[in-house]
């Protein structure tokens, strides 16, 4: 499984790509293999402000529906539509081509606070050991 | 801590995603859900289906209590015919769906779902009343599912059993890869198929040589996921979901596996009472019209009325939509009727369709 070591990481399984004053927001490779085929995404809509650890969507195979929640406080600036069309690219591609959302941040030290690559695999090894 | 199937090494070496399933350690998938799906409509698929309950009748009376445990009409089984059924309780509501398997000219063997043996066993215990000698087999038998339009193909290559002879619920007690087992022509995922009953011993070895067989065909091993994708496409109601002992099988769509005139049976008097005024309600299939995926208890809305509730539901892998099945008032049962179903407080838009989803083309038989 792979976790970047350019990203930041929660502990509910969302990544943070931070690129200047904005972050792009996804779920990571062990969360898409935990929830099995993708076949449905809700995101909310451009310009919507989020607050960190917020529900903001659910990310849904047939098996399961899992919320989603806000790394960061922020303001959406662009949701990635093609996942409407598309879910299966959050299984393929979960930090390229299943990227959820871009928001412009509020609070750019929020981004701090999260998991960096080796805290996140280290939790991920934890949660498979259950 | 859960049951394991004789399957389970088998399961873990093929990189199998586990989950726990009515008390047991089971296969939710190996390679992918949706390609397992996809395996099965359009090749074959390997299901270790071990988990579910065995329980056999036998005596000079198996037929007489089989016939007053069950719905539909036991005395049409010959030696080596299987028939789909309900075990229905006093008051006519679902206790399990089931196959009947005739195995012997006093010998019955009835297949349950997981979840319901330990209840199962017990009510046809109390049913039973000492006329027949009932045996819960679940633990020495293991059944696999081998389905999709290859089956036959794969499965005549480890067996001499005349399988272009076998129809639709049609069984035979032959030699499956040298060991012996019972052969039907039954499934649960709506494509052509066959479920092979056997020696928990026997299990490994069989599966083994199955899989083989079926990696030359492109077949792949298949878990609950796709089976829960396929039945659902397919029309088939899930007991414990869709159905359970609080509706009946006429509510359910199971109206074909009632037979009120074959003489009395456990729940008949209520089953008749409602066959004669119309069921309440009815088990009817839905297809969104917008992506949105309902849930088991997310209420169904017709003409701004709250008139159900949905049983089961996914995104379709073979037609790309949203669909579902749920309860309704009769009177909004019909096919084409506008619904709406209340997923997260949003009434998202759908109508009432035919069952099943997906029909499979009926083939010439592969020579």
């Amino acid at each position: 499984m792979n976790f970047p070591d350019t990203l930041r990481y929660t502990k509910e399984h969302e990544w943070l790509r931070l690129e200047g004053q904005e972050g792009v927001i996804g779920i990571t490779d062990f969360a898409q293999d935990s929830l099995g085929d993708v076949v449905f995404v809700e995101l909310p809509a451009a310009g919507a402000t989020l607050t960190q650890g917020q529900a903001f969507g659910v990310v849904e195979s047939n098996k399961t529906v899992s919320d989603l929640f806000a790394p960061v406080s922020g303001r959406v600036v662009a949701v990635n539509e093609t996942l409407r069309e598309k879910p299966e690219q959050v299984n393929a591609d979960p930090y390229g081509g299943g990227w959820m959302l871009r928001i412009a941040l509020a609070r750019p030290d929020e981004a701090g606070a999260l998991l960096d690559a080796k805290a996140y695999q280290a939790l991920v090894a934890s949660e498979q050991a259950k | 801590m859960a049951r394991r199937t004789p399957l389970y090494d088998a399961h873990v070496a093929l990189g199998a995603k586990l989950i726990e399933f009515g008390g047991w350690d089971m296969p939710l998938s190996y390679s992918g859900a949706a390609e397992e799906h996809q395996a099965v409509r359009e090749r074959c698929g390997l299901f270790d289906v071990s988990h579910m309950g065995e329980v056999e009748l036998q005596g000079a009376r198996a037929a007489e209590v089989c016939q007053h445990l069950t719905a539909n009409d036991v005395a049409k089984l010959r030696i080596g015919d299987a028939q789909y059924s309900v075990l229905c309780n006093e008051r006519g509501g679902v206790i399990d769906d089931l196959v009947v398997l005739r195995t012997g000219a006093e010998r019955y063997v009835l297949i349950v779902n997981a979840a319901n043996t330990a209840v199962d066993v017990a009510w046809i215990t109390e049913q039973n009343r000492g006329r027949a000698g009932v045996a819960d087999r679940s633990d020495e038998l293991a059944l696999l599912a081998l389905q999709g339009p290859d089956s036959e193909v794969v499965l005549r290559t480890l067996t001499p059993a005349p399988l272009a002879a076998l129809r639709p619920f049609a069984a035979i007690e032959t030699a499956v890869a040298g060991r012996l087992a019972w052969v039907s022509r039954t499934g649960y995922t709506g494509e052509d198929g066959f479920e092979v009953l056997l020696d928990t011993d026997d299990a490994r070895t069989v599966w083994d040589a199955v899989l083989e067989a079926l990696r030359r065909r492109r077949g792949l091993p298949a878990g609950l996921g796709a089976r829960d994708t396929l039945r659902l496409e397919a029309g088939l109601p899930l007991h414990g979901s869709d159905m359970d002992a609080e509706t009946t099988p006429l509510e359910a769509g199971l109206a074909w596996v009632v037979k009120l005139r074959k003489g009395d049976f456990v729940g008949r008097a209520p089953l008749a009472a409602q066959a004669e005024s119309g069921p309440p309600r009815r088990l009817v299939a839905f297809e969104l019209s917008e992506p949105a995926v309902p849930r088991h208890g997310h209420p169904i809305w017709h003409d701004g009325t709250a008139v159900g509730t949905v049983t089961s539901g996914m995104r379709s892998p073979t037609l790309g939509s949203f669909i579902g099945l749920g309860y309704v008032t009769s009177g909004v049962s019909a096919p084409d009727t506008p619904i709406a179903v209340e997923i997260r407080g949003r009434r998202v838009p759908g109508r009432i369709v035919n069952r099943p989803f997906y029909r499979r083309v009926r083939q010439e038989q592969a020579r």
